[in-house]
């Protein structure tokens, strides 16, 4: 039995592992990385002058090819544009929800008889997101939405959160857990 | 284009007054948080909103420049503020701080 | 509207001397890290506006860029260093 198991952890992970063991360069990463990066450059330097313009060509090339990994830790560009488009999509909803939990901040800050209203608790759950990208920006949308921080996060998913009142604790991990993981689900 | 202009900045102006007021009058660390987390990002995103919506009134390469490296700092502080914040709370965890509950009196 | 920026930036600064009384006054390290990280969020608003007010943006959006930059690698440099200090709590 323990065998069996064995042998599948082997053959799970071997699809994963193979393609390291090839050449460390891939060429669309380096594009991707080298575009985003000669776009900020021409925004920064503002000049649009033959010499600038190959000076920024330059760096640009040589900093996309030593760290083009970093942005794109897995070389499979597969269903990543999707993802992105749809992370967009995500954003306004975000700041629509951050509007009203600051106005719900701004209320309590601002009540004279604030220390009744506030009850501050600390909770934990356990979320499903499986990829790290969802799990941070699940995270960071944690923190700038309703009355809520987050106090700890660990790779598989168990979330300590600081909740000001018991209404903002009780409204976790909720709707916003669903609309993430739509974002982050395979293609 | 005036008045928009004047509506967020002195929207962004008044979450900002939010955010000091409820630094000062939250009673313990980690509800202290909460204000310096949000209201700030949300005063600060929506006054620079205005300012560089009234930096394209003479319209012209420059200023359109201008206005992107403003937009640009608005999305550096949307991700880094709650990241900051985060940095913040986990040092008080290791540090052993413990959360203010209901009945306590202020630290 | 030169008037408009002038007094909202007069605000602003009575603002962050709300936040520098959390910051000197602040019972643990970290209460005053609250208060530093809420005085450099309002001074990245506030350079824009004196660039405005000196009709020079393209310079002091720079300035701004580079001082929010600044402030959050402030803050967490900050607090990886106050991570080892054990009883943070007893210095009140």
């Amino acid at each position: 039995m323990l065998n069996k198991n064995e042998e599948k952890n082997l053959h799970n992970n071997q699809p994963e592992t193979a393609p390291k063991n090839q050449s460390s360069f891939y060429f669309f990463p380096f594009l991707i990385t080298f575009i985003v990066m000669f776009g900020i450059w021409m925004l920064l330097s503002g000049k649009f002058d033959p010499f600038h313009l190959s000076l920024g060509f330059i760096s640009c090339a040589i900093v996309a090819f030593l760290s083009s990994d970093l942005l794109f830790p897995s070389p499979i560009l597969k269903g990543k544009l999707t993802v992105f488009l749809r992370w967009l999509c995500y954003l306004p909803w975000l700041t629509i929800e951050l509007y009203k939990a600051n106005i719900h901040l701004v209320y309590l800050s601002l009540h004279p008889r604030m220390m009744d209203l506030i009850d501050p608790r600390i909770i934990k759950f356990k979320s499903t997101l499986d990829s790290e990208l969802g799990l941070v920006t699940f995270a960071n949308s944690i923190t700038l939405t309703p009355g809520t921080i987050t106090v700890n996060v660990s790779s598989d998913g168990d979330f300590k959160v600081h909740a000001i009142d018991k209404a903002c604790a009780d409204s976790l991990p909720g709707e916003m857990e669903i609309k993430i993981a739509k974002v982050f689900r395979k293609v | 284009m005036d008045i928009f202009v004047c509506i967020l900045l002195f929207s962004g102006l008044f979450f900002l007054t939010a955010g000091s007021i409820g630094i000062l009058r939250f009673p313990d660390f980690y509800s202290r948080l909460h204000p310096a987390g949000k209201l700030d990002t949300l005063g600060t995103l929506l006054a620079m909103l205005g300012l560089a919506l009234f930096n394209l009134h003479h319209f012209s390469l420059g200023a359109l420049l201008t206005s992107l490296k403003i937009m640009l700092i608005i999305i550096f502080v949307f991700v880094a503020s709650p990241t900051a914040t985060h940095a913040i709370v986990d040092a008080g965890v290791r540090a052993g701080l413990a959360p203010w509950t209901k009945g306590e009196k202020r630290r | 509207m030169d008037n408009i920026f002038l007094y909202s930036s007069l605000y602003l600064a009575f603002l962050m001397v709300l936040s520098l009384y959390r910051a000197i006054a602040g019972p643990t390290v970290l209460d005053r890290m609250i208060g530093v990280n809420a005085i450099g969020s309002k001074t990245t608003v506030m350079l824009i506006l004196i660039g405005l007010l000196y009709h020079r943006v393209d310079m002091f959006v720079d300035i701004c860029l580079a001082y929010a930059m600044l402030n959050f690698i402030a803050v967490l440099a900050a607090s990886r260093y106050f991570h080892k200090r054990k009883g943070l709590s007893d210095e009140i």
